[in-house]
């Protein structure tokens, strides 16, 4: 609906690294035309419209441009190559309280930003009861700004921004500010503004917030726009991307994680374990260190079952030596025979195939499973007791899977914990054995997907405040 | 499901619509001015941005002022003393121990510096603006070029308070000025203003990326620029003779602030030429004896000159403002 709001036409913006900076004349003169520098492109040939009325986040890692193409739509910075066209008064929150002066009070600062959001004292006379409203500031008002709180000043700058009447709101990760209260305040603001069919412009890390919020977002990567769509396909994109980038520095957070975990437990063993006086003398916690990337490196895949590459496999070390009688040689989450992608759809089945190693015969094998979340929150944990499968193991490799029928999760990228226990004690384990992820193609947010329906029951007009895409229901995938 | 809705009867939910809807409209159709953000601006588009911003560089000046005199006790009486001290120093160095026989030497000193000092706070102000503002340049966006102006604004209204004190002198000293030529005040001012604005917004755009930029203005300006003007002596008395033995006079009025200041000098204090205050009572040639059109062209060549070099600096400026946030 409507003009453009914002066109950004291939917008491109360099900046220059300079391995020292020269900005005295005499280091000018000395370095005339050789400064040593790179080139980084923070964005390459961005080209996208904004419709009026319409929310649209930009999603991105750090570093990915995200600000620096806000910066070039507010105008603080100028793009390379390309151009920027904005109709209507913009009001930018890079940062909050950014244009106050700390000499003045809050009631000058008012009326000195106004100004520079383009407002005559006129309007900003007209508003500005609602501003000091609105950032509950009260009696400090005629204070120095200076001696505000930090609270009261985000408040304020918050308050100003969102008061002048804008056009197109363009805000920069600055939603989270003040209490819950005053967060629940802006974000029903902000949703008033879109109700208001003001056009806004968002950068978030947050990609609920995104969902929650936008109509369509666009994705950028290394300063690239690799995409723009409705909000549950953008954070697929995104996340997909963080996934694959994030591979390598899954893998290593991992190792790290498990090199303190081996400690902890060669410093039990040192101690002994008295209920289990039957196990081989441990070795000493040097010697198990020096030992543990060897096992890292089991290279043999038992031919049995051949693990499906689509699963995302992290190979991990165990902490424990190789004296047990049970050993984890590789697990894999193993994703739906019919997908061709690497992550699940929540509702979706996903099994847990762990190939194994024993180097005797052993009964009463019991395989544990962990789900935990990014936090380190557990969501799920069973064993193969409780489920009531019995395990005798052979000598020699076997496979063991836990097939979950659904996994009911929302986003997020979640960890699988593998142990495995004999009549002897812990035999083997891995944390994280692998990871999954989830991506919810819907707009709802939250841990866990539970389907739903919606309907109006009666007592009420129909109420068609915004013309959002057509998404599917929910995150919950029909099957 | 939700089909059901429309067969309800109207209600306060249906009315929320309607009026959300009529905000709508109204944002949507309401006059919007359409900015661009290239690396290409025109010079001409960057002055409308300046016009649209005017109520901001009030705001900025207002700033300025306040801030400059916050938690001082005398506050913005200061803009007054200093210039009276350093008014008192001249006199004391000048007509009291080097007698330079001036009468009222006071005047003719008051009248030069009045107008250097405008022009000389503002591009000492102005060169410093930006580096000073490097918070607000990095998060706000405005044309940058209103912190140039801005500083020039203030330096214009300390101007305003020391031209009350010069006021005060002449009526002190029962002292006149040349009343038939009186407009001259102003003839030279615009000017001095615009000279002061070109400069200003030049310097502040070099000294993002040439921090020596303030160091070397400080001391050209504040010192050999100013002895290059006749403020604390008299052109004609001391080096007019010399200079025109070779014909050499012109090169002193290559400095656009000579003709200004005297401009000043001759309305302000009025008399080209006076009798020694010393027993010879000799007379002194304070002044050229130029007909006021003399001045009048000077002063127009003056703000020729002034408004090429204010559209080189807003090249200048536009060229180099895309990089102030990443510069700073």
């Amino acid at each position: 609906m409507g003009s453009p709001a914002v066109e950004v036409q291939g917008v491109s913006k360099r900046f220059r690294l300079y391995h020292e900076k020269y900005t005295s004349l005499k280091e000018r003169v000395i370095h005339a035309g050789r400064v040593p520098h790179e080139d980084l492109w923070a964005l390459r040939d961005i080209g996208f419209d904004v419709r009026e009325g319409e929310t649209v986040g930009i999603l991105g890692r750090n570093g990915s441009g995200k600000s620096t193409l806000l910066k070039c739509i507010c105008g603080v910075l100028q793009p390379t190559s390309g151009q920027v066209v904005v109709r209507g008064k913009l009001a930018g929150l890079l940062e909050l309280g950014a244009g106050f002066q700390q000499e003045l009070s809050g009631r000058e600062n008012i009326y000195l930003n106004g100004s520079m959001l383009g407002l005559s004292k006129r309007e900003v006379d007209r508003m500005f009861d609602d501003i000091v409203e609105f950032a509950e500031l009260g009696q400090f008002i005629d204070n120095q700004v200076k001696f505000y709180s930090s609270g009261m000043y985000v408040r304020l700058g918050f308050a100003v921004a969102v008061n002048v009447d804008p056009d197109i709101l363009v805000i920069d990760e600055v939603l989270a500010v003040g209490d819950e209260r005053f967060q629940r305040k802006c974000m029903e603001r902000v949703k008033r503004f879109q109700r208001e069919g003001r056009t806004i412009l968002f950068v978030s890390h947050s990609p609920d917030l995104v969902r929650n919020l936008c109509d369509r977002a666009v994705v950028l990567v290394d300063g690239e726009m690799i995409g723009m769509g409705p909000p549950g396909e953008a954070v697929r994109l995104f996340r997909e991307r963080l996934l694959e980038a994030g591979d390598v520095l899954g893998a290593r957070e991992a190792e790290v994680a498990l090199d303190v975990a081996s400690e902890e437990t060669s410093a039990l063993a040192e101690g002994g374990d008295p209920i289990d006086p039957g196990l081989p003398a441990p070795a000493p916690a040097g010697a198990m260190a020096v030992d543990a990337p060897g096992t890292a490196m089991v290279p043999a895949v038992p031919g049995n079952g051949p693990a499906l590459s689509r699963g995302a496999t992290v190979r991990t070390r165990s902490g424990l030596g190789d004296s047990r009688p049970v050993r984890f040689v590789e697990v894999s989450c193993v994703l739906p025979a019919a997908s061709t992608r690497r992550y699940l759809l929540p509702g979706e089945p996903l099994t847990i195939r762990v190939v194994f190693e024993s180097s005797r015969a052993a009964e009463g094998v019991v395989f544990q499973l962990d789900i935990r979340n990014d936090e380190g929150l557990g969501l799920f944990s069973t064993d193969s007791e409780v489920l009531g499968v019995a395990c005798d193991v052979q000598p020699g490799p076997g496979t063991f899977e836990f097939r979950l029928e659904s996994v009911p999760l929302l986003d997020g990228a979640y960890d699988v914990i593998l142990g495995v226990q004999t009549s002897s004690g812990l035999s083997d384990w891995r944390e994280p054995a692998c990871r999954f992820e989830v991506m919810n193609p819907g707009r709802s947010t939250g841990a866990v997907a539970i389907p739903v329906q919606a309907a109006l029951v009666g007592g009420g007009a129909l109420s068609v405040a915004r013309n959002r895409p057509a998404v599917p229901a929910d995150g919950t995938v029909a099957r | 499901m939700a089909l059901e809705a429309p067969a309800q009867p109207p209600d306060a939910g249906t009315s929320a619509v309607t009026s959300v809807l009529a905000g709508e409209g109204s944002i949507a159709s309401r006059p919007k001015t359409t900015r661009v953000v290239s690396a290409h601006t025109s010079v001409l588009s960057r002055l409308k941005e300046i016009w649209r911003s005017r109520e901001l560089l009030v705001y900025l000046v207002r700033t300025e002022i306040k801030v400059k005199y916050k938690n001082s006790v005398l506050g913005l009486l200061w803009s007054m003393v200093s210039p009276a001290l350093t008014l008192a120093v001249y006199t004391m160095v000048f007509g009291v121990f080097l007698k330079n026989g001036m009468p009222n030497f006071v005047i003719y000193l008051f009248s030069g510096l009045l107008l250097w000092n405008l022009f000389s706070t503002g591009i000492l102000t102005a060169t410093g603006v930006v580096v000073n503002n490097a918070g607000l340049v990095k998060k706000v966006s405005f044309p940058r070029e209103i912190l140039a102006l801005a500083a020039i604004g203030s330096a214009g209204v300390f101007f305003f308070f020391q031209a009350c004190v010069m006021v005060i002198f002449m009526v002190a000293l029962h002292w006149a000025p040349a009343w038939s030529v009186l407009y001259l005040v102003l003839v030279a001012l615009v000017p001095t203003l615009v000279l002061s604005c070109a400069l200003g917004i030049l310097l502040a755009a070099v000294n993002v990326y040439m921090r020596d930029t303030q160091h070397l203005v400080t001391v050209l300006v504040g010192s050999a620029w100013f002895w290059a003007c006749p403020i604390v002596y008299s052109f004609q008395e001391t080096l007019a003779p010399r200079l025109s033995v070779h014909g050499l006079d012109w090169v002193y009025f290559l400095n656009p602030l000579t003709i200004l200041v005297m401009t000043y000098q001759r309305v302000l204090y009025g008399r080209p030429t006076v009798h020694s205050t010393q027993p010879t009572h000799a007379l002194l040639h304070i002044l050229p004896h130029w007909p006021v059109t003399t001045y009048l062209w000077g002063d127009g060549v003056v703000l020729v000159f002034a408004l090429v070099l204010f559209y080189v600096a807003m090249i200048v400026f536009g060229r180099l403002a895309g990089n102030f946030a990443e510069e700073l």
